[in-house]
Parts: C-alpha cells; sequence; structure tokens
C-alpha cells in the first residue's frame, strides 16, 4: 500500500482492527475504519461481562484513542448504505461518500433466524452486537423466565448473563446432549453436567416451533417442537449466525452465503477484499469450514491479508486450529482435531476426573499413532507446545514424553499428567517410553517456541 | 438423557434458597449496623455504658455479622459469579455508599494521625486486650493494629471464600493472615509483654524507612541487648540480602502478596475495591514520577541521618531530623495512611503500594532487571476481554501485552496472580523460568511493538 493510497475497512472487529493495525506497521497509507455498530473496535466476547458488571463498556475497549491518533487509524461511525465498486466509492447514511483505492469488507455476522411464525414479537432477539447487549437490557428488565434457543457458545453466553441477573434461564437444544454436534459425548455430557448444576433448566432434543405472542406484540411463550407451551417474557435466538452480507446483495460482487474469496481474501472485483466471519472460501482448507466464524479466525484472517496488502503476498493457512470457551465455571479448549464422532480409523486417550468436572483427551490416528488433537475441560495446557505437537505431527508416544510440560494450570493446582499416562499404558501396554526431559523450559528453548522479534510479523504456520 | 433433563420445578428450590440467603444477608448487616452502633457509642461514650462492654461487643458482633454477611454473598455464589454486579453496586462502583466509606476510613486515619485525643472511648476499649497481650495501657497504635488485624482476618475469609478453587490464593492469603497476625500483631505484643523493644520482623527499610535510621538501631541496641542487635541484623539481611535473593527466584510477589501488611490488607479488606485502579497511560506516568522520588527520598534521608549521625550534629545540624520528620508526615501519615487506605473505595485497594511504597519501588526494579519471575500469556488464546487489566489492583494494562502473546514483566507486578484467575480462557500464568529469553512472546501472534509508557 503506498502512503498516498486510501485502504478502507467496512467493519472494526477483530478482523477488521487486526488488519489495520498490521497494515499500518509496514505502510504510511490512509486507513479509515467505518462501523456502524460502534464508534471504535471492542472486544466481542467480552460483551457478557458488561452485562454481568464485571466491566463497564470502556473497559472492553483493547486500544485507547492515543492508540488511534498516534498510529493515525481513522475511525467513522456510520453505515454503509450503497459500494459502488465501479467508482470505488462508497455512500454512507450520513449522507457523505468516501473513496476508497483498496476496499476491505469485514462486515462479521448476524444472528441466524429461521422463520419460526411469532418471531417478530417484542422481546426475541440475538445476541451478537453491541446494539443486541443495549436490547437486551431492555427486554429482560423486571422479567424472571427467559428462553434461550440453540445450543451454542451465544447461547451458554446468554444463559449465562441471565442467570446472573436472577432470571431463571431455560436452553432449548436440539441435540442430544449440549455441544454434540462439536464434542465427542462424554466431553458433551460433563459440560451438560455442569451447565444443569449452574441452575439452567437444559431442555434436550427440543426446538422452537413458534413464538407466541401477547396482545400488545410482546412475547409471552414459546411452542415447542413438542407441542408444548412455555411462559417466557425472553427468548433469545442463539441457533447460530450468518454473514452480515445482506447490503451486497444486488451488486456485482460474488456471493453465496457469505461473500466468496480466494485464499488470498481476494472476491472477484479487484482491490475488493473480505476477511472475517463474512467471507466464504471458494476452496476451504482440509478439515476447515467454508466460512470461519470464530473470533481467533478472524484476527488470522486480518494478519494474513495484511501481509498481502504489504507486498508480502501469500495464501492463507489456518494451521493446526484451536480454540477456547468458557461454560460458567468450565474452561474449555480444544487444539487441533477432534471430530464429534469417529471411525476405528481412529482412536483417544481419555481422562476424566472422578468427581469434578475435568478431563483431557488426546485424539490421534490409529495406524500412524500421529496426534490429531486435543480436548481440554478444566484443566489449561500450553498452546504453544500443542500446536508443536500437531504442527511436527508428534506420534502420541512422542506427546507422552513430552507431556509433563504442557500443563498450564495456576501454581500449586493439582496436575493429572500421572493419570492420563495410566490411560495411555493401557491403550500400549506393550509401548515402552524412553526417558525425556519434560520440562517446558527446556523444551521451549531447544525448540525455539517463542518470536525473537518483538515486532516481526509471523506467518500463520 | 434423564439425568442432564432438569424440570422447572427447579426453580421452586431456587428461590426458596435465595429467600432464605437474602434473609441471612439481611440478619448479617443487622449485626454490622449493630457492632457500629456498639463502636459509635464507644467512641462517644453515654454515660452508664462501659466503653469495654459497647466497644468489645461492637468489635464482636461487627466480625460476626461480617462473617455471616461474607458466607452468604460469597460461599452461596459459584466462583465465576463472584464478580457479578461489581461495576454495578454503590459500595464497589464509586457509588454513595463508596463515598460515605471512603470519608469514614479517611477520618479515621485522620483522627488516628492528628487527633488521637479523640479516639480515647474506643482505646478504652480494647484496653483489657492490650493488658492481657502486652502488660501495658492501650494507645491509639494498638487500637489501629487491633482493628487493622481483625479487618485483614474478617476479609481474608471473605478472600478465601471468593478464590476458593484456586490453591494459590487459598496458600498466598492464608500466607498474609499468618504474617499480619503472627508477626505484625501478636509477636510485638509478646515482646512487649516480655520488657523487649517492639518489632515488626516481617517489615524492614525502606518501607519501615526508620529501622535504619540511627536513633532506632541505637534504641533497639541499648534496650534489646543481644535480641536488639539480632533486630538490627534481621532488618538489615531483610533488606540487603534476602529481598534481591528471594525476589530473583519468585519476582517481588514474595513480600508484597505474601507477607507485607500493607499488601494484606490490600488483598484482603481491599479486594473488592481492585478494579477501581486506573488503568490510563498517565496514571502509569504518575507511578513513575512519584514512586521511585519517594525511594530517593529515603534513601537520602537515611543516609543523611547517618552522616549527622557520625559527625555528631556538627555537620548539618538539624537538616537531617527535619527531612526525616516531612519524610514521616508526607510519605509515613498521609500518603501510607490516609491516601493509601482511606481512598480504598475511590482509587483502589494499591494507591500506596503503586505510586508511594519505596520497598514496591526497590523491588520493582529488582523484578523488572534481575528476577525469573514472569506472566506468562498462552499462545493466541487472549480474546482481549480485558478482564485482566480491569481486576489489576496495579493498573498495569496486562490485556495490552496478552493480547500480543507477550509475557508481563513489570516493575509495579505484586504477583498477586488474579488477572489469571479472572481470565476466561486460562491465558496467563505467573511462573518463574529461565531469565534467557525472558521477554520473548509466543510465536503464534503478530505483534504491534508501540511504546505503552508513551
Amino acid at each position: 500500500m503506498q502512503a498516498n493510497q486510501h485502504l478502507v475497512i467496512i467493519g472494526n472487529g477483530i478482523a477488521g482492527f487486526t488488519l489495520a493495525q498490521q497494515v499500518r506497521r509496514q505502510s504510511n497509507c490512509r486507513i479509515t475504519l467505518i462501523s456502524a455498530e460502534s464508534a471504535t473496535h471492542f472486544s466481542r466476547p467480552a460483551l457478557m461481562y458488561v452485562y454481568m458488571g464485571h466491566m463497564r463498556y470502556q473497559d472492553i475497549v483493547p486500544y485507547p484513542d492515543w492508540y488511534w491518533q498516534e498510529n493515525n487509524l481513522v475511525s467513522m461511525h456510520d453505515r454503509v448504505e450503497e459500494v459502488d465498486f465501479a467508482a470505488k466509492q462508497l455512500q454512507l447514511q450520513s449522507g457523505s461518500s468516501t473513496a476508497y483505492d483498496t476496499l476491505v469488507l469485514a462486515t462479521g455476522s448476524c444472528p441466524a433466524f429461521y422463520n419460526w411464525p411469532g418471531q417478530e414479537a417484542a422481546g426475541v432477539q440475538g445476541f451478537v452486537s453491541l446494539q443486541d447487549l443495549e436490547l437486551l437490557e431492555k427486554n429482560a428488565k423486571g422479567i424472571n423466565h427467559a428462553i434461550v434457543v440453540g445450543g451454542g457458545l451465544i447461547g451458554v453466553e446468554l444463559a449465562e448473563m441471565l442467570h446472573s441477573r436472577g432470571i431463571a434461564v431455560s436452553m432449548l437444544v436440539r441435540e442430544e446432549l449440549y455441544g454434540q454436534n462439536v464434542l465427542p459425548r462424554q466431553e458433551a455430557q460433563l459440560i451438560c453436567d455442569h451447565i444443569c448444576t449452574q441452575g439452567i433448566a437444559l431442555r434436550l432434543q427440543e426446538e422452537l416451533a413458534a413464538v407466541l405472542p401477547d396482545a400488545t406484540g410482546r412475547v409471552r411463550a414459546v411452542r415447542t417442537t413438542r407441542g408444548e407451551d412455555i411462559a417466557c417474557q425472553l427468548v433469545g435466538i442463539a441457533t447460530g449466525v450468518r454473514p452480515n452480507v445482506e447490503f451486497l446483495r444486488q451488486t456485482a460482487l460474488e456471493l453465496d452465503r457469505g461473500i466468496l474469496v480466494n485464499a488470498f481474501f481476494e472476491t472477484n472485483i479487484p482491490d475488493v477484499y473480505a476477511i472475517g466471519d463474512c467471507a466464504q472460501f471458494r476452496k476451504p482448507g482440509p478439515l476447515s469450514p467454508a466460512i470461519e466464524q470464530l473470533w481467533y479466525t478472524g484476527r488470522m484472517h486480518g494478519q494474513a491479508l495484511a501481509a498481502t496488502l504489504t507486498g508480502n503476498r501469500r495464501a492463507y493457512a489456518r494451521g493446526p486450529s484451536f480454540n477456547s470457551a468458557k461454560f460458567f465455571d468450565l474452561e474449555y479448549q480444544t487444539y487441533g482435531y477432534v471430530p464429534a464422532t469417529w471411525s476405528d480409523a481412529y482412536d483417544s486417550i481419555y481422562w476424566q476426573h472422578q468427581n469434578q468436572h475435568k478431563a483431557i483427551r488426546l485424539f490421534y490416528d490409529r495406524a500412524s499413532s500421529t496426534l490429531l488433537g486435543l480436548n481440554l475441560i478444566g484443566v489449561r495446557y500450553r498452546h504453544d507446545l500443542c500446536h508443536h505437537w500437531l504442527e511436527k505431527q508428534y506420534t502420541i508416544h512422542q506427546v507422552m514424553q513430552e507431556l509433563a510440560a504442557a500443563n498450564f494450570d495456576p501454581e500449586f493446582s493439582k496436575t493429572y499428567e500421572q493419570e492420563l499416562m495410566q490411560q495411555y499404558r493401557e491403550h500400549f501396554p506393550q509401548h515402552q517410553l524412553h526417558r525425556k526431559s519434560s520440562n517446558w523450559w527446556q523444551l521451549r528453548k531447544h525448540f525455539a517456541l517463542f518470536s525473537k522479534a518483538a515486532s516481526c510479523l509471523q506467518n500463520n504456520r | 438423557m434423564s439425568t442432564t433433563r432438569t424440570s422447572t420445578s427447579v426453580y421452586t428450590a431456587i428461590n426458596s434458597a435465595k429467600t432464605t440467603r437474602a434473609l441471612l444477608k439481611a440478619a448479617g448487616l443487622l449485626f454490622i449496623g449493630l457492632g457500629v452502633l456498639g463502636l459509635l457509642i464507644a467512641a462517644f461514650g453515654i454515660v452508664g455504658i462501659s466503653p469495654v462492654v459497647s466497644g468489645l461487643g461492637g468489635v464482636l458482633i461487627l466480625t460476626l455479622g461480617g462473617l455471616l454477611y461474607i458466607w452468604q454473598v460469597r460461599k452461596q455464589v459459584p466462583v465465576a459469579e463472584q464478580n457479578n454486579g461489581a461495576w454495578q453496586n454503590s459500595m464497589t462502583a464509586r457509588g454513595a455508599v463508596a463515598w460515605i466509606f471512603g470519608l469514614v476510613l479517611t477520618g479515621f486515619y485522620v483522627l488516628l494521625y492528628w487527633y488521637p485525643a479523640s479516639l480515647q472511648g474506643l482505646i478504652q476499649a480494647v484496653a483489657p486486650l492490650s493488658q492481657w497481650l502486652r502488660n501495658r495501657p492501650a494507645d491509639q497504635w494498638f487500637l489501629y493494629g487491633t482493628f487493622y488485624t481483625l479487618a485483614v482476618l474478617v476479609m481474608g475469609v471473605h478472600a478465601l471464600l471468593k478464590y476458593r478453587n484456586s490453591p494459590y490464593h487459598l496458600i498466598r492469603t492464608c500466607s498474609v493472615i499468618f504474617f499480619q497476625l503472627g508477626f505484625a500483631f501478636l509477636l510485638p505484643a509478646f515482646l512487649l509483654l516480655l520488657n523487649q523493644p517492639e518489632f515488626y520482623f516481617s517489615y524492614f527499610w525502606p518501607l519501615k524507612y526508620d529501622y535504619l535510621f540511627p536513633a532506632t538501631v541505637a534504641y533497639l541496641v541499648e534496650n534489646g541487648a543481644a535480641l536488639g542487635v539480632f533486630m538490627v541484623f534481621w532488618g538489615a539481611v531483610l533488606s540487603f540480602i534476602a529481598t534481591p535473593v528471594l525476589t530473583y527466584f519468585y519476582g517481588k510477589r514474595w513480600y508484597c502478596s505474601w507477607v507485607c501488611g500493607c499488601g494484606g490488607l490490600a488483598e484482603t479488606a481491599g479486594d473488592p475495591y481492585r478494579h477501581l485502579s486506573d488503568k490510563s497511560r498517565r496514571a502509569w506516568q504518575w507511578e513513575v514520577a512519584i514512586i521511585y522520588p519517594v525511594l530517593g527520598f529515603v534513601m537520602v534521608t537515611t543516609l543523611l541521618l547517618w552522616v549527622n549521625s557520625w559527625s555528631e550534629g556538627r555537620l548539618l545540624g538539624d537538616f537531617s531530623h527535619g527531612f526525616a520528620s516531612s519524610y514521616g508526615f508526607f510519605i509515613g501519615a498521609i500518603f501510607s495512611g490516609v491516601i493509601g487506605v482511606g481512598f480504598y473505595p475511590i482509587m483502589g485497594n494499591r494507591v500506596w503500594c503503586r505510586f508511594g511504597c519505596p520497598l514496591a519501588a526497590y523491588l520493582g526494579l529488582l523484578q523488572k532487571h534481575f528476577s525469573r519471575f514472569r506472566i506468562t500469556t498462552n499462545g493466541g488464546l487472549c480474546i482481549s476481554c480485558g478482564n485482566c487489566s480491569t481486576y489489576c489492583e496495579m493498573g498495569i494494562d496486562v490485556r495490552h501485552y496478552a493480547q500480543q502473546g507477550q509475557p508481563i514483566i513489570r516493575a509495579a507486578c505484586v504477583g498477586c496472580g488474579i488477572c489469571a484467575h479472572v481470565c476466561p480462557r486460562g491465558v496467563l500464568k505467573l511462573e518463574n523460568g529461565p531469565r534467557g529469553e525472558r521477554y520473548a512472546g509466543t510465536p503464534l501472534i503478530a505483534r504491534d511493538d508501540i511504546k505503552l509508557l508513551g
């Protein structure tokens, strides 16, 4: 990007903001972020903590005003109504217009509603944006029972938020267990148990059939697919999100569910890119979905496109994936690939605490014994080391030799690697493990698991 | 499936439990109110009511009420919900209640330092305790020590319940309780009982600045004989040998959040106010501009006093004593007492430790440049939520480092470990490791080399 060029990013979420930040490191070009949602970048996963009173809105803003000024990043709080791709011009709601040389669409997601009868009733809402948070403050005022529809991460966040205000919450989950579409049965069961012990009523294998409004148009109950009516004053829709691309529908931009891009985030129109939740890969990577809707992948997209825009053109490669979440008290980390169900070609070593909600799963390929992924519940492992294992295609035997170095739990915590080792020995009674150093600091040094230059732009692999 | 499916009848159970909890909470508050009333009666005096009965009785009822209330609001609430409403409650979000509480605390310090006669009623109330523990009449400092220790004990229970799932916080909290009760309250009293010099083994220069002043050294040696010599020796060893060695291995936390009485009060009584610390860049600039000059001030003062002592007053006359008494007035009394504790509900619980404590400055320099301690960020897992920065009592913008995958190595960090505790993704870990590549971050996040201090 040349200094006289104008990079305009629509959306100031983690994808758009990371892009702006990383481009600025390499280029003096004009950078403008436009967002209809907020005047500045904030941490979306932290919205729930504002509602629960752990933080104020200003506390979830990671970069203060001086950062924007010193880095010459311009933020516009406005809505893009129309994009004129031919004239390279944006029409804004405020009436003004802005010209760009390079346009990046990072418009994120909006809640997916599935045309339920009565879904327009007051008190029915999703939870994605700052506006949704404000709406929730209004909708949840003085109520005593809420229904959350959907068994994803947003669903459990909503349940936790409403619960924190003393509102009884019932969750409608389509599957047999919460999280069963992404988690193996044992993990899903553990998380279900935990959610129930927090006082949330989980209604499994039950879906929303219709929203029943009262005479004033406010929700008074929901009807489930079992034909049961449940009285409630709020319905939280958490049945997934979809790309926020409706305003681009009638343009030359090629869309499917999202904005179609190649591995360089290039759309069908020159100088127009799309990253984050709104982008849909024409050819997704192996084991990756076409639309990557994680906060972490948004950041990776921003990093990767920044490299391309600043002259270091390279294809996006996600590398070993990872994700994390928290279900009330329960922390969850996952590294690599652990599916919900698997064939005989795969196996796993699984340990679960007898009476606490803790579990570790090491998932591997049976023929080659290659580690494919890890699930951790209530236990923390080092991302750097797990990433190294997955990237270097460690066998499960090699992993066991370094296992003790992986634990990241606080000092004085009880560790469970010995018990996991016991599980391993039951799987591989014949296999002799060679004694090897499993001290994290030695491994870190040995494999150089750190970034030397504080500012070097790392690739994602 | 039947095991995970809960029927709506659960809510009746929860609601009735809620009612009981609310009743017990109210009872706790009532007891607290009665206890405060007792203390007020003792303080202002009502003819016919002995200050001992109303004062000590008040303390007892206040303690019981406090514990009852704490049990309801902490033990009966899951760990992840302990910070619910912290920014919505008047007491913890600089509301009217917080201002009133801050004024009362500040007022108490003003009376304590400059108008101790006005506290006669309360001093009389603790007189029997003083007689029993120290075999001498109570003074305002004994009253202060009693209140202080009680606050650490009762609010220590609060901290133990609030952070009950973390062994680090359980051990650390027990440690500060132990050092306050044993080393800063009972042991000094016991020394007085044996007619020995009163000495606090858990404090040392430059926090306890006068422990290396010539007058104190002379007093200890003259009045304490062999024990006095040991006290001087102990103080010097802590200041110049134990501090660098322990800080090298464990960071500043071994003292600031495990041993120190000021830290002990901050970690217990001050814990509900930790989020009020200022995280702005300006606040950090003020911190650096104040805390190191304070360290310089106490070093110069000590040096001048010794020069004066050796020259038998010929060289400096009264000059060095003026220096010492102004340090005592501005730093010892106003800063560490009135502002340090009195402003808890407004400015957070570590104002003194962050901006004023010369020992924290000394430990901080060692921690930054000569220690194995750091807070590691776990790869690329940070979601920039801000809980770490918000709940950092030292006002460190922890998130700034975490979201860039860098370890947190800051002079100010007292290693309380709350950032790691409130992180919803388990991203932070306090640890001691080799100094090689100590500042290096994860290879999994692209970094931005901005200067936070400006």
